[in-house]
């Protein structure tokens, strides 16, 4: 584990290189554990795939307080990574018509569509972050099988609801966005709803599993095409 | 509740406070006033908390129609400032009473102006702020702009002193730009050569600049990675993609990113890089975290001790 300085009152702690769900799980007890030890001087954290950056009021402490505190938690961090999140299943529509990017992902990973769908919605993904956009959720990782690169030229609008593959990360985009995944279907539940109590369905540290519907069940579950 | 009117909305009038913070794990950004400074200035000629919400007046154009007996003042970037078409002056408290025609046109030096009145306008929270991210739909009155026809309330308010800050603190945007900058994040990843490069050379503000980060042109400078892991994005933070060129990000950058940084402008540099046109030079210096702990202390010591001027 390696602490650098990110900015004038900001530090970032880095857990490793790679994405690894151990990794994620001590990211997350840290951001919980800093949360408490560090109380009002804490403004703002951003927990992230391997690392989290926390940003300190600096006329309430200083650099050398918080690398005490960040030595301290990590010294008593666990090393398993337990399963503390919660099991989301979100529901999508994976059709050639909610998914435009669906028939050539799986024309390239020589599938067909029934065994991309089958593939994408048997595995269980953890959420190893969330930024970019409100409530847009990173999850983790896809069958090899069915990693895309992203697209050569990004489309300029993706509907609110698309779900999305690139490499090996998958996401719901929250809200119309531009973006260069590849396109593979539809969830009609909200990802980011600022009348909502909680906001979002999910949180960094959460498991999420997709479930194949059909058109009609979309559309009644409040979806749009 | 009455208040103020929006009779033009000017090219881009937000209403900011002191910024979201605490949101960052579902993704908000922090948003709030770019240049700080000049906002801080204004709430406290207004007699206001720091966090009191205001507008930020990018370029200019805002007519407002006042419909109650307040105080106002307006700081940040030279805009022509009328009230019932005669010229009054900026970084100073005036009274103004329903009817009264408040006017700012367009900028002659500088880019961001903060009017604020006193007690602040009275906007709704959303993530405990009313700081508006566009991008976001988030904060002010709709997430938006402030649109002709708008209202934006506050309370009547009758001022027995107005204030002004004295000349010597009011700054100059026309005023060449250093940014300070604190190296961290992947900066061994940029050799000696490259830090040598960066530091050494002079850079444009290019067109591409807004709240979520402003570009700069001229010596490409490269990173021994391409990219990294995602990873979160502090305020200031200087990203350098593949084509070499820095970006600065500010108040309404994405939260996380995964191109390389080198490190970060402090957030006094930001404010005057905030108030720069395209084509302005820049530089870059660098300074260690203890000199910029001591340089931000200082200058809220600085900004709390200071008298403003009475002039009424």
């Amino acid at each position: 584990m390696n602490v650098e300085i990110a900015g004038e009152n900001s530090l970032i702690i880095y857990f490793g290189e790679t994405t690894d769900p151990l990794v994620s799980a001590q990211v997350q007890q840290a951001a919980a554990r800093l949360e408490t030890v560090m109380a009002d001087a804490l403004i703002d954290m951003v927990p992230s795939y391997a690392s989290l950056l926390v940003i300190y009021d600096q006329h309430k402490t200083d650099h050398y307080a918080v690398r005490r505190h960040i030595r301290e938690t990590l010294a008593q961090l666990g090393h398993t990574a337990q399963q503390a999140g919660q099991v989301i299943t979100l529901p999508v529509y994976y059709s050639a018509e909610s998914g435009p990017d669906l028939e050539a992902l799986a024309e390239n990973a020589k599938l067909t569509v029934a065994e991309v769908i089958r593939i994408h919605s048997e595995m269980e993904y953890r959420v190893y972050a969330i930024g970019f956009a409100p409530g847009f959720a990173y999850l983790g990782e896809v069958d090899p099988r069915i990693a895309a690169a992203r697209l050569s030229t990004p489309r300029l609008k993706v509907p609110r609801g698309a779900v999305a593959i690139a490499d090996r990360q998958t996401a719901v985009y929250p809200a119309v966005s531009p973006g260069g995944w590849n396109l593979i279907g539809l969830c009609p539940t909200r990802m980011f709803n600022p009348e909502a109590d909680p906001t979002m369905p999910v949180q960094v540290g959460d498991r999420v599993r997709f479930s194949p519907i059909e058109r009609a069940e979309f559309l009644a579950l409040g979806g749009e095409l | 509740m009455s208040g103020f009117l929006v009779k033009q909305p000017g090219l881009l009038t937000l209403i900011q406070d002191a910024g979201r913070y605490g949101q960052h794990r579902i993704g908000l950004t922090t948003g709030g006033p770019l240049d700080g400074e000049a906002f801080n200035w204004a709430n406290r000629l207004c007699g206001n908390e720091l966090d009191a919400s205001g507008l930020e007046v990018s370029i200019g154009g805002l007519v407002l129609e006042a419909q109650v007996d307040t105080a106002l003042a307006v700081t940040g970037a030279d805009m022509p400032f009328k009230i019932n078409g005669q010229d009054v002056a900026r970084w100073c408290t005036h009274k103004v009473k329903a009817g009264d025609k408040i006017e700012l046109g367009f900028a002659t030096s500088g880019s961001r102006a903060y009017l604020t009145v006193a007690g602040g306008f009275n906007v709704d929270q959303s993530f405990s702020s009313t700081a508006t991210v566009t991008r976001e739909a988030v904060g002010g009155l709709s997430g938006d702009k402030l649109k002709q026809g708008d209202l934006l309330p506050c309370q009547a308010h009758s001022p027995t002193e107005l204030w002004a800050l004295p000349e010597s603190e009011q700054p100059d945007y026309n005023a060449d730009v250093t940014l300070r900058v604190i190296l961290g994040y992947q900066h061994q990843t940029f050799d000696s050569v490259q830090q040598r490069l960066f530091f050494s050379s002079e850079y444009a503000l290019s067109s591409r600049a807004d709240r979520m980060g402003f570009r700069l042109e001229g010596q490409p400078v490269k990173s021994q990675l391409n990219g990294i892991l995602s990873e979160g994005i502090c305020h200031g933070a200087i990203q350098i993609p593949a084509d070499g060129q820095p970006i600065v990000l500010l108040n309404d950058r994405q939260t996380i990113g995964g191109y390389p940084k080198i490190g970060s402008v402090i957030s006094r540099d930001t404010a005057h890089l905030s108030q720069r046109m395209p084509g302005a030079k820049i530089r870059f210096e660098e300074i260690s975290l203890e000199k910029a702990h001591n340089i931000n202390c200082l200058a809220q010591r600085r900004f709390i001790n200071m008298s403003l001027q009475q002039i009424a």
